[in-house]
């Protein structure tokens, strides 16, 4: 996957408005819809839904900023999210967290250079028989230690 | 035709992220190698309970349960159980305390302290097919309030059943519905909060992916009780499966005309759709999750008004939460002296409780109000592994507090748990044991919040932002003893000062670890150790060289080349490159590895 790149193409963002915008209290799920198509929201994306909706792109950007599950930047092809739940922290998931950040070279919540990893704490996934567990896409690894790490990154 | 056997595996999130799916096909596959498609079939269902041991699987009608079947035993399990007739003891469930194999499903001691009234149907059901959950007595609770009662006594009903809350305020549910009952409006709306947003907590994505219908009619009878014909459900983006169960069951029931317009022919109107939350812990709250419905941030309202008279776009609306909504079905087919002959005397019925952390069966029970935590921890749940030693149980998540083995014959209810400083949430409940730091829970609480704070009111903005800097001192060992009363001293401006319920509560897991376990905060401020060894600042791992057989293990394991040591000279920590993850004491063979 190559860097941030600007959007130019709004047909997208023209054709999810056109079908939410009669709905009352439109503009999360007009975002979600966005967000599923693009990957992500960043500015000039902000500014064409704002302009097909007729509103400010502050009030854009005021809900885009305020919900975690939104992102204004591009991540890697593999989403490696390590469950921060308190079933999990007190089974020391941090302690996960902190070695993949050690083995990918990156700050927590950052993306590697080559935007093929990012790397997120998450609250709870829900499977806290699991915990400590992390997810990598789609796949789940449940029951983990740091030393499983060096491993599980190289199948990527 | 002989017996007809149905396999019910488990298909929540749990045992889904067990493999579960797999373990699906691969039984079919094997029933249908055995030529047995026409006598077994195979149904996945909403959760048991048991997340430790999945995936869970049980063959009815006789119940037979086996739990953490593998794919791979998928073919064996047919054949010893379905072709030989036997048990596949190799998966019989095997309970902890005395190592028996048990063989049926309500015979096992997770299962016989509970009384099921919101999970009745999770491993039950095939969730997304409606004409189970009609063959199970769906819908006639509906048909029952439309055909044969007027809205002011179904409000008469749920208020003197002593429904309270469920999703932690345990504001009696009957009052809310007769406020917006009684609130003026042509347009009312019933909302439902599955935004499920307390870490540990899962039970309401449980109860709609293994029983979304049981809310789908609750919410239409709730409708039909305050006059309103629209509702929404607010759903974590973060749930897909409840989602997709949560659809499926509002597409049916329209289909099948008990949703829409004219239901069963009574010319009532009410029709459902899913609002998805976008991950915000605030939106919880009830104003804040109304702004968030019409697709603003999810920022608290000022209360009053209360919702019950101006909620979502500014009509009457009562909001209610999954497990709230997913009693009520019960309460009207079986009455509701039924259900308050349950529970204690201002709590009645039951509470589901999600279950982790350190304790043999995570998962997910409802226990009738009353039941003590040490029966839900110690006889439910199995106790704590490994042996190690109980030390506190969270309740009421980031907004709760810790409960101590001095309360553990409490008897659960919303009053007791507040009167021994937590609260009961929303029924997230995580066991921890001596290896977990309460100042370091503190801190992961408060860490939480400052995350989650909307930001809109300065006292929770900055207040919370303070205690965590406070926090994180005194774990990084930088703490002073004044800063305990600092600590207290915004924890009351943040109680009095604070908007909404996300600011007032912020504070008391810090009151709370701070009221039971003050040792461990001087701990960490006059001695600078931690006592649990968890603070990084604060904890050494050193190699006893009496012990040490230089196997060379816990170099290799070393992820910072920390370790040194040549063949049989004892092994060195520089404590310069440690990193504290303590992969070297869990990779010794010999425990020469301690933390100091």
């Amino acid at each position: 996957m190559s860097k941030q790149d600007t959007i130019t193409n709004f047909d997208a963002v023209k054709e999810i408005v056109a079908t939410y915008r009669d709905m009352p209290g439109c503009l999360m799920t007009i975002l979600q819809k966005t967000q599923d198509e693009y990957g992500y929201l960043p500015f000039e994306i902000q500014d064409a839904i704002a302009e097909e909706l007729g509103i400010p792109t502050s009030e854009v950007y005021g809900v885009a900023t305020f919900y975690s599950q939104f992102s204004l930047v591009k991540k890697g092809d593999y989403l490696i999210s390590v469950c921060l739940g308190t079933a999990c922290y007190v089974k020391n998931s941090q302690l996960i967290l902190d070695r993949l950040a050690l083995e990918l070279g990156i700050e927590i919540g950052a993306t590697t250079e080559d935007y093929k990893f990012t790397l997120e704490p998450t609250r709870c996934l829900g499977c806290c028989g699991l915990a400590p567990v992390m997810t990598i896409n789609d796949d789940v690894y449940g029951g983990i230690v740091p030393n499983d790490i060096p491993d599980i990154l190289a199948k990527y | 035709m002989a017996n007809v056997h149905e396999i019910r595996v488990c298909g929540g999130t749990g045992c889904h992220n067990n493999k579960s799916a797999d373990l699906i096909k691969a039984l079919k596959k094997a029933i249908k190698a055995a030529d047995l498609g026409e006598t077994v079939k195979v149904v996945e269902t909403g959760c048991f309970g048991l997340c430790e041991k999945g995936p869970i699987v049980m063959v009815c009608p006789e119940e037979t349960f086996y739990s953490q079947v593998a794919v791979e035993d998928a073919e064996e399990l047919i054949n010893t159980h379905f072709v030989k007739g036997e048990f596949f003891t190799k998966r019989l469930y095997k309970t902890i305390k005395d190592d028996i194999k048990r063989k049926a499903f309500s015979d096992t001691e997770f299962y016989k302290k509970q009384y099921r009234i919101a999970l009745k149907n999770g491993g039950a059901i095939d969730p997304e097919d409606i004409d189970e959950y009609l063959a199970v007595g769906g819908y006639t609770a509906l048909e029952k309030v439309l055909k044969e009662m007027q809205p002011a006594d179904v409000v008469d009903v749920v208020t003197k059943s002593g429904l309270r809350g469920r999703g932690g305020g345990g504001f009696s549910t009957g009052q809310k519905w007769k406020f917006a009952m009684l609130a003026q409006g042509d347009k009312k709306y019933v909302a439902c909060n599955a935004d499920e947003g307390d870490p540990g907590a899962f039970m309401d994505r449980s109860i709609l992916e293994g029983d979304p219908h049981s809310v789908v009619e609750a919410m239409a009878i709730a409708a039909y009780a305050i006059g309103a014909d629209e509702g929404y459900v607010y759903v974590r983006a973060e749930y897909p499966t409840a989602v997709k169960h949560l659809q499926k069951a509002i597409d049916d029931a329209k289909e099948y005309g008990l949703l829409g317009d004219d239901i069963l022919g009574t010319g009532f109107n009410f029709t459902l759709s899913i609002r998805l939350g976008a991950g915000a812990f605030v939106c919880g709250e009830e104003t804040a999750l109304l702004n968030s419905i019409e697709g603003l941030r999810g920022e608290p309202r000022p209360r009053p008004p209360y919702p019950a008279n101006k909620g979502v776009f500014g009509c009457p609306t009562i909001l209610n939460n999954v497990e709230t909504y997913a009693n009520i079905t019960t309460i009207i087919n079986d009455g509701w002296e039924k259900f308050a002959e349950l529970g204690t005397e201002k709590s009645k019925g039951t509470k589901v409780f999600a279950i982790g952390g350190k304790i043999n069966n995570t998962g997910l029970l409802e226990i009738s109000m009353g039941t003590t935590l040490r029966e839900i921890i110690f006889d439910i749940c199995g106790g704590i592994p490994n042996g190690r030693k109980f030390k506190a149980a969270q309740t009421g998540g980031p907004s709760g507090g810790c409960i101590t083995e001095k309360n553990l014959d409490v008897p659960i209810d919303y009053d007791n748990l507040i009167a021994i400083g937590s609260m009961m949430g929303s029924g997230g409940l995580i066991v921890m044991d001596e290896d977990n730091c309460m100042v370091d829970v503190a801190r992961f609480f408060m860490d939480f919040i400052v995350d989650e704070s909307c930001g809109k009111c300065p006292t929770c903005r900055i207040g919370t932002k303070r205690m965590l800097e406070i926090l994180e001192k005194i774990c990084d060992g930088k703490g002073e003893l004044a800063d305990i009363d600092r600590l207290q001293d915004i924890a009351q401006t943040l109680a009095n000062g604070a908007l909404c319920a996300l600011g007032q509560s912020a504070s008391n897991p810090v009151l709370s670890t701070l009221a039971n376990f003050k040792d461990e905060y001087l701990a960490h401020i006059v001695d600078k150790k931690c006592p649990a060894g968890v603070c990084k600042n604060l904890t050494d791992f050193v190699i006893d060289a009496d012990k040490c057989k230089a196997c060379g293990k816990c170099k290799k394991a070393c992820p910072v080349e920390a370790i040194s040591g040549e063949a049989k000279v004892a092994h060195v920590i520089d404590q310069e490159k440690c990193i504290k993850c303590g992969t070297c004491m869990s990779n010794c063979p010999f425990d020469a590895i301690t933390k100091k």
